[in-house]
């Protein structure tokens, strides 16, 4: 598999952007058990309105967009992924001045680890 | 040294032929076993050095340590932990995760290909399993040492996708993860790829999770 390689914090002053996440213990429910159930409630609810016979069917208009409603919401989930993994990876730092230091540092450690006695 | 803060470093081998023994052996020597400690894993390499440290947090990061690059990981430790223990000082935080992706954190030498692959798997990530953390398999994590302890016994998976299971494990126990940027500079000599098989058991493993936790 691979190894990750080293690491190096950026030597700028912390702009630590934190998100202290709260306590929620969250259900025991498995995340694919959530997503089963969600799909579920909202698969039913969708199918009652979209598919009901004649006499228990909702007004015309509302009907029309109730039907095609799921490949929307995927085409719109689709789009929303697609811009957003987009934008992310044009805001990908590049960490020059960090690969830099880091070659410092090491060159700096080696010339005092070699002071103090250690052998390549 | 530079920082005031109490420390301590164990190395830990994963039995890789890189001489790496030898310069923690050495180190050892030099500094003295109550600062550095090096360890051969006999089961898993994070249990068994638990058992060595006498901190009250413990930093976990993956010490590339290939061959030529046996010493980089000296230098990270030095810079880190001030930081980070700022952090998690500032948070209370029961986890100080480093990541790539927030605030000023980023890659270096990473192509476009690359990085593509990075965001897209975190985003899937991000949707299925909904961490609270933006970097699952960044490699680099200060923990609470009970907070690591009790992660230990409720984590099942191996390698990297242990690393992902813990923070989302973390989330469902109710600790606090607070986040740090880092700067991840890879393989100091040489390119690592990332191949299809990496991929595959990426995917697998956050199936995996997705549908275990």
């Amino acid at each position: 598999s691979v190894s990750p390689g080293s690491l190096l914090l950026p030597s700028l002053p912390c702009s630590s952007h934190g998100s202290p996440t709260l306590l929620s213990p969250q259900a025991a429910m498995t995340k694919l058990a959530q997503w089963l159930c969600g799909l579920a409630l909202l698969g039913s609810a969708w199918a009652a309105l979209a598919l009901a016979p004649p006499g228990l069917q909702p007004p015309g208009p509302l009907r029309q967009a109730l039907l095609p409603l799921p490949v929307y919401l995927l085409v719109a989930f689709g789009c929303y992924s697609l811009a957003t993994v987009g934008y992310r990876l044009a805001t990908f730092n590049d960490c020059e001045e960090a690969a830099a230091e880091l070659q410092e540092h090491i060159r700096a450690a080696r010339a005092d680890l070699r002071r103090r006695g250690l052998r390549l | 040294r530079f920082s005031g803060i109490d420390f301590e470093i164990i190395i830990i081998d994963d039995g890789s032929p890189d001489g790496t023994q030898e310069v923690a052996q050495q180190l050892e020597k030099i500094y003295g076993s109550d600062k550095i400690l090096f360890l051969f894993p006999s089961g898993t390499a994070y249990i068994h050095g638990m058992k060595y440290a006498t901190g009250d947090f413990i930093v976990i990061m993956d010490a590339d340590l290939s061959h030529h690059v046996r010493l980089h990981v000296i230098c990270p430790v030095f810079l880190i932990k001030p930081i980070v223990y700022r952090k998690q000082k500032e948070g209370n935080f029961d986890i100080v995760s480093g990541t790539r992706y927030k605030g000023n954190g980023g890659v270096y030498g990473w192509d476009l290909k690359r990085k593509l692959i990075s965001r897209g798997a975190n985003f899937l990530t991000q949707v299925l399993l909904r961490p609270g953390a933006s970097d699952l398999t960044g490699s680099f994590r200060l923990y609470r040492k009970e907070v690591l302890q009790k992660l230990m016994e409720k984590c099942v998976s191996k390698g990297y996708v242990f690393q992902m299971e813990m923070i989302v494990r973390a989330r469902q126990l109710g600790f606090t993860v607070g986040e740090v940027p880092i700067s991840f500079v890879d393989r100091v000599y040489g390119e690592s790829k990332l191949g299809g098989n990496e991929i595959v058991s990426f995917l697998k493993g956050l199936l995996t999770l997705f549908a275990t936790t």
